[in-house]
């Protein structure tokens, strides 16, 4: 036992050290907490005082333009309009919105945001639609009181009649997200798994190696090694993103801007958003739940790459051993969009529960509510998966590691199996 | 003096499949002693020595330590240099050797004493901080002797040990070998070479299409060759064969003679010393080759 904790620790530590480990940890973090700051920055980008000057000939539209919280309009006359015209970058204007009967145009210095062009735009429409709308006798009246804006909320009953609000579209939103990241750290990690194989075989340390431990424990101790080291990247992950989004958002937001747009300014903005939206949705078990099926998945995949790996000479040949173990990893990532469609069908239902694609689909399931013991049934399954997939591959690698400078054929595998120890 | 027996292996089996490795071989190795394991390639030596090292378990026979029947304490007691052999190319040489001898069974701090003292004995020092991929093979070789014998084993297996060392580090080798068996370690050599066996070896097994064909003291071993052929260098060219003796081949007054059977070499010397001025008389012993080639195709 202490043997095989001393190759976890050289699995783990060798791998934890490594520049491409360390950057990837870094950077990950970054994009992410990028793609969850950068719509709100957009979005208050656009949020400061701007004075536009509006020139028509004779004033039809330009009086019924409306300040709007950041835009303000003021009318100016003919020869101020030329002059700014000359003179643009002097002005003491953002742009100047040029009215000549139905043509409108706006002079700026620097091309102007699409945000405000549409502000305008939009006030322009309406102005115009309602001119046009009284010209042909209609009350606007009637018109405005006959608009309708219908929102369904959706609520979800449980057994115990306990009724809690619910959101498709964060449900498929986290479906989606742990689904992929399920398939992608398997795919990751269980390749480190091969590559770290064949890395032995190739150096010729293996054979020193297991003189001393067993194979199946070298085999073990590489599989827990680089799983430690995939949750602390996840972990990581987590941790940096919220500390990063966090910081980015106290440091790129201003806080006086936001007050006006949000009542509670304490709170940070993400975080609100975040549990506003996720409400309804059980995540602590989801939570629980991705830790157990990134673990067991990736156990159960990554015996498998450790047999592949220890069947081969150099990584180039791995390919007709890695495509039958990723199709059914590839599968379940097709069928993520399938099962969204109708997460409570029997295909959902029977992809979430065969060990293979299990990890994947049954993380796509959870946020639309699953059955306890569909859940247990699944987990129950993906055990015995692992225990018969790593009780198969160990026998595949403890034969392949020893076996140097020959193609091995699918023929030769079988054979393997049957070996005695 | 007999010697303790410290390792013996009786009728062993190994099959792959449809392909048989080992079939019954026995061999028992003397405490103290060098053992040669020599055979031809795809012979079943590595097989063998992968069963001593327990990398894998023999199908039938049984495998005996030291009086025990061999298990997993054994581990700390051999020392394994595989002829596939390599090290972690971005791991420090330290570090490296320090987790080898750990997983061997020594503490943390057993392994930096005796890595320090190999260290300093090879004047290998200043490579402890070095990537091994920054070290020639010569040197990395050198790292990989000491990984084998740093627990300080009680039986050390190196298979084709020389193969690729330069000749000066293989006389380094050759001498720290010297001297751990005349500090009582056992040493198995496994080789296809017969020439490095030679002047190195006191027993020898020979193992042949999975079966062991000869084995036991390289002396006795050549004793049992012993072809009755001698050297003979006269002052005459003149010498023919007689009743005694056949001439098997001549060269101006130096002739190899085979005496026959049914005649004594004292009355062989004595008809030839009649007639003739004799120089030197000398016995032919076998090298281990021709033994070696000699068994292979009575087989």
């Amino acid at each position: 036992m202490n043997k095989i904790f001393l190759i976890i620790k050289r699995e783990y530590l060798v791998r934890v050290k490594k520049k491409s480990f360390i950057i990837m940890t870094i950077l990950a973090p970054i994009l992410m907490a990028g793609l969850i700051i950068a719509p709100v920055l957009i979005a208050n980008q656009d949020q400061q005082n701007r004075l536009i000057a509006i020139n028509e000939e004779t004033p039809r539209y330009s009086n019924k333009i409306n300040d709007t919280e950041f835009t303000h309009f003021t009318i100016i006359n003919q020869d101020e309009a030329d002059e700014i015209k000359n003179n643009i970058l002097e002005a003491p204007y953002y742009a100047l919105l040029d009215i000549k009967d139905t043509s409108f145009t706006i002079y700026s210095s620097q091309q102007i945001s699409l945000n405000l062009r549409r502000e305008i735009e939009n006030q322009l429409e309406i102005i115009i639609e309602r001119d046009k709308l009284k010209q042909a006798g209609i009350d606007i009246e009637i018109i405005e009181s006959s608009k309708t804006n219908i929102n369904i909320e959706t609520k979800i009953i449980d057994i115990e009649g306990k009724t809690t609000s619910s959101n498709t579209e964060v449900s498929i939103g986290i479906g989606f997200i742990t689904g992929i990241l399920i398939y992608m750290f398997i795919f990751m990690y269980g390749t480190m798994v091969m590559r770290g194989v064949i890395e032995e075989k190739t150096n010729r340390i293996v054979e020193i190696i297991i003189s001393s431990v067993k194979p199946f424990q070298l085999m073990m101790g590489k599989i827990i090694g680089v799983a430690l080291v995939g949750l602390t990247q996840f972990i990581l992950w987590i941790l940096l993103t919220i500390l990063i989004s966090f910081f980015a958002e106290l440091i790129l937001i201003d806080a006086s801007e936001i007050t006006t747009s949000t009542d509670n300014i304490n709170q940070s903005v993400i975080l609100n958003e975040f549990t506003k939206l996720t409400g309804g949705i059980d995540l602590i078990t989801i939570f629980i739940s991705f830790i157990f099926f990134f673990l067991f998945g990736y156990l159960l995949y990554s015996s498998l790459f450790a047999a592949v790996g220890s069947a081969v000479d150099a990584e180039a040949d791995t390919q007709q051993f890695v495509l039958p173990i990723t199709i059914p990893l590839i599968l379940a990532f097709i069928f993520i969009q399938p099962v969204m469609d109708n997460p409570d069908g029997t295909l959902a239902f029977w992809l979430s529960i065969i060990p293979l694609t299990s990890p994947v689909i049954m993380m796509v399931r959870l946020p639309f509510g699953v059955e306890s013991w569909e859940l247990l049934l699944s987990m129950i399954l993906l055990i015995i998966g692992f225990i018969l997939t790593t009780y198969l591959a160990a026998k595949i690698y403890r034969t392949g590691i020893l076996m140097y400078g020959k193609k091995i054929s699918y023929k030769e595998l079988w054979k393997w199996l049957s070996y005695k120890g | 003096m007999k010697k303790n027996i410290l390792l013996t292996v009786e009728d062993v089996v190994k099959k792959y499949g449809d392909y048989t490795a080992l079939n019954k071989v026995n061999i028992s190795v003397p405490e103290s002693s060098i053992y040669g394991l020599l055979g031809p390639n795809g012979a079943g030596k590595t097989t063998l020595m992968r069963i001593i090292n327990q990398i894998t378990a023999p199908d039938q026979g049984k495998v005996t330590f030291n009086g025990e029947k061999l298990n997993q304490n054994h581990i700390k007691d051999i020392g394994y240099l595989p002829e596939e052999r390599g090290l972690y190319k971005k791991m420090k040489v330290g570090e490296q050797v320090l987790y080898l001898a750990q997983l061997k069974g020594m503490s943390y701090n057993e392994a930096i004493e005796k890595l320090k003292f190999w260290f300093e004995k090879l004047e290998i020092t200043h490579w402890w901080s070095k990537r091994v991929e920054e070290l020639s093979k010569g040197m990395a070789q050198k790292i990989q002797f000491v990984v084998t014998v740093i627990h300080k084993p009680k039986l050390l297996i190196f298979d084709e040990p020389f193969s690729g060392f330069d000749p000066i580090n293989a006389a380094i080798i050759r001498k720290e070998i010297l001297q751990l068996r005349d500090n009582g370690t056992t040493i198995i050599f496994s080789t296809h070479r017969m020439e490095s066996v030679e002047e190195i070896c006191d027993h020898i097994a020979l193992i042949n299409n999975s079966k062991t064909i000869l084995e036991g003291p390289i002396d006795k071993i050549k004793d049992d060759f012993q072809s009755n052929t001698y050297e003979v260098i006269l002052k005459e060219k003149n010498l023919v064969s007689s009743q005694e003796f056949d001439i098997l081949s001549k060269n101006e007054n130096n002739y190899k003679i085979k005496i026959n059977d049914n005649f004594k070499l004292n009355q062989t010397i004595d008809i030839i010393n009649k007639n003739f001025n004799i120089i030197s008389f000398k016995k032919e012993t076998p090298s281990v080759e021709d033994i070696f080639i000699k068994s292979i195709n009575n087989e």
